[in-house]
């Protein structure tokens, strides 16, 4: 089966350029770039908008096993295809947690359900209560990409550097969540002077900087390698930079909400705004849309965290964090290319480039061999988000009644159409 | 002049919708000082005081002010009931919407609860305290005292003294006694003090003795027992030392100013026995006095409001 898009803009975040191109696929795989139609195959007309590497989320929450009401591998699999997600990577906070070989092998058989790539992130610790680590060895094995408590910090420091230590011998990617547990504790708001004024429990940004400088300093000790899942305010960049300086192994994330709200949002205690780390400064999300346009932030991902309606549905910090985003990361990245912070290129580096090859995979790339995951896509497609229309079976998006812009007209997987009309 | 729905807070009203409610309650003062002390302002209508949180002084305030307006009045202690049981917030309104309430008064221990309450019901709502947010009829009664005692409510320096970080009352004071122009001070250890509270336009002092200086108005907050033990400051006897308002301290206010306390008082930790006792400088018994005022007229302002949207329903339906 031989596929020809014709009339495309090509984003490559490899070469770090857009071009005016055709692209051939073959058997799954990219065949040819800039070629002619081969003789026999299938016409896709593209119209001149965009195609690009399907995007990689790190760090999707999914209900299987044990919320299956607030997201199947199904469900999320059809709000990826519908978002231009072509690989998830599953978080390990599930009830119970992907701790064991068994559990990630059921959490892969269901995983088949999916229309996209679903690859697993297993837990650090035994149960994630950070006293024992995991079989990391037997999960490695069994297919866990990386390993991490998700935002529960491991907060013994002689455990999680003993956690490092092991890992690095296998040479398995740690994700830490950069936070100091106690200073944050019951947190729903960053500290200022919104948070003060509408009386929520807050903390300090510091609290992010003290968690990272805690898990760089037992990089450097153990030589572990290491990723910091949610880089969220300026004061953890300079660390962050040294670490890179000194040539140890870390690259760092962070997430579309934090890159697109900000502490304001939360106005009259809407809980579809309340996230962990919680949303913050003007200042900070400038700061960090900078530092992923330098580099110094490798991934944006969406934390897509399904919460039903009764985990909202309370007083702000009482109520569930996180958002689902599977299917609005794109749209809402088309904010920070319209605004003119950074570039379809750089957005696809972060989006889909970066976090495959942190982790192993091979998406992420338009060069001849690479898998045919692709999203055809107009940036400028304007719509309002009704969160109703969302094909996730949680409804939770801060974006609900937003003027957004960017519509996914076609998503493939492996060569496969996954979402689109076939045109 | 008084057009809200709900009082949920003191932040959306303006000055002239606050001067409205407390030029009412200048009416009830009088009324509450005469022998008969009925008025049929809300007759007919019911009143559910939902209290989620332990209080006696507030609650038989509002049951007191309801009852001398002519209110059918229930007072529903929530701490020991469905809420035990797992129902949520929104079901526990939803029940008591199906009752036909025509006011509900409601204490929360969170943040932003009574907002989301009022939400989903159809009657008027009053805050009654949500967590560290608000509590407007404690403003309104304060600015109601202060008025009174010193003649006007706005260009007076005011200090607000104590757990500043914790207190729904001096954050409702704030924003009424900001939005009459005063000038405002927060006094108070920096562990109590909130972060950010320089950008709220007042002065803040961790000496309670600048802070005091020249002040017209001392508003004393109380200490919760349980942030005194080692966690936010050393002991109640180093709290008393440096942030107790005694006699001395005092003396570097303005020397006619007044002394308030929201209630209930902890004599010998946030304030000297004999300061409050103190006819001439103590205004506490007065704050009590404007407080069944104020949720009258508080109460009485909703009533009108919701009237008159009901009746234009009404006339909607039959046009």
């Amino acid at each position: 089966m031989i596929l020809h898009f014709q009339n495309a803009r090509l984003i490559d975040p490899e070469a770090q350029a857009v071009e005016e191109t055709t692209l051939t696929i073959r058997d799954g795989r990219i065949d040819a770039v800039g070629a002619e139609a081969p003789e026999g195959a299938e016409l896709i007309d593209c119209n001149g908008k965009y195609l690009a590497p399907g995007l990689v989320d790190w760090g999707v929450k999914i209900g299987e096993p044990g919320e299956r009401h607030k997201e199947s591998f199904r469900s999320a699999g059809l709000a990826a295809a519908a978002g231009g997600v072509t690989t998830v990577i599953a978080r390990p906070d599930t009830m119970p947690p992907i701790d064991t070989p068994e559990s990630l092998e059921f959490a892969t058989r269901r995983a088949a359900d999916a229309p996209v790539n679903i690859r697993h992130m297993a837990s650090l610790t035994r149960a994630r209560e950070g006293r024992e680590m995991v079989e990391m060895s037997f999960l490695q094995d069994a297919g866990a990409v990386a390993f991490t408590d998700g935002v529960r910090v491991v907060a013994d420091t002689r455990l999680m550097s003993r956690c490092m230590t092991y890992a690095r011998g296998l040479n398995a990617l740690i994700v830490g969540h950069p936070q100091e547990p106690l200073l944050s504790k019951g947190a729903a708001a960053t500290s200022g002077k919104f948070a003060s004024l509408y009386g929520l429990p807050a903390v300090s940004p510091m609290a992010e900087v003290m968690g990272l400088d805690r898990d760089l300093s037992l990089v450097a000790m153990t030589g572990s390698r290491y990723h910091a899942d949610q880089i969220t305010v300026a004061a953890s960049l300079p660390a962050l930079k040294r670490a890179r300086e000194a040539g140890l192994d870390v690259t760092a994330g962070t997430s579309i909400h934090h890159l697109t709200l900000n502490e304001f949002d939360v106005g009259d205690y809407r809980t579809f705004f309340r996230f962990t780390p919680p949303l913050r400064s003007e200042d900070d999300r400038l700061a960090i849309i900078e530092a992923v346009a330098e580099g110094v932030i490798d991934v944006i991902a969406s934390f897509h965290t399904p919460q039903d309606e009764e985990s909202k549905r309370l007083p702000f910090a009482e109520a569930a964090p996180g958002a689902v985003g599977l299917q609005t990361l794109l749209p809402a990245a088309m904010r920070l290319y319209h605004s003119g912070g950074l570039s379809l290129s750089q957005l696809w580096r972060a989006m889909s480039l970066n976090p495959a090859k942190r982790l192993g995979l091979e998406a992420g790339r338009v060069g001849i061999g690479a898998p045919a995951d692709l999203v055809l896509f107009n940036p400028n497609a304007p719509f309002i988000m009704d969160r109703f229309t969302l094909l996730s079976k949680s409804k939770n998006t801060p974006f609900d009644g937003a003027r957004m812009q960017g519509r996914v007209l076609g998503t493939w997987v492996a060569g496969r159409r996954v979402f689109g009309d076939p045109a | 002049m008084f057009r809200a729905r709900h009082l949920l807070g003191i932040e959306p009203l303006a000055p002239a919708e606050i001067t409205t409610l407390l030029d009412l309650a200048e009416t009830y003062v009088d009324l509450n000082r005469r022998t008969v002390k009925h008025s049929d302002a809300l007759a007919g209508m019911t009143q559910i005081n939902m209290f989620f949180e332990n209080s006696t002084r507030t609650q038989s305030s509002f049951e007191l002010a309801g009852k001398r307006l002519g209110a059918d009045v229930m007072n529903m202690s929530m701490q020991n009931s469905s809420v035990k049981k797992g129902e949520t917030l929104i079901d526990t309104a939803m029940t008591l919407n199906a009752m036909h309430p025509d006011l509900l008064v409601v204490r929360h221990p969170q943040s932003g609860a009574v907002d989301l309450l009022a939400q989903k019901v159809n009657c008027a709502v009053l805050n009654a305290g949500d967590g560290r947010h608000e509590h407007p009829t404690q403003a309104l009664l304060d600015g109601l005292t202060i008025r009174r005692a010193k003649g006007r409510l706005h260009r007076l320096t005011v200090a607000i003294c104590g757990d500043i970080a914790h207190s729904r009352v001096a954050r409702s004071n704030l924003f009424l006694l900001g939005k009459m122009e005063n000038r405002l001070r927060l006094v108070g250890p920096a562990t109590l003090m909130p972060a950010g509270a320089r950008d709220w336009g007042c002065e803040v002092y961790e000496d309670m003795r600048e802070g005091l200086k020249g002040a017209d108005v001392v508003m004393m907050l109380r200490l919760q027992k349980e942030r005194m033990d080692g966690g936010f400051i050393p002991s109640e006897r180093e709290y008393y030392h440096r942030w107790g308002l005694d006699a001395e301290k005092l003396a570097l206010a303005a020397p006619d100013a007044i002394v308030m306390h929201p209630g209930p008082m902890n004599r010998g930790v946030e304030i000297d026995g004999t300061i409050a006792d103190d006819i001439n400088r103590s205004v506490i018994q007065d704050q009590v006095e404007m407080g069944v005022a104020v949720r009258m007229a508080a109460m009485d302002l909703l009533a009108r409001n919701l009237r008159a949207e009901r009746g234009a329903k009404a006339s909607e339906m039959m046009a």
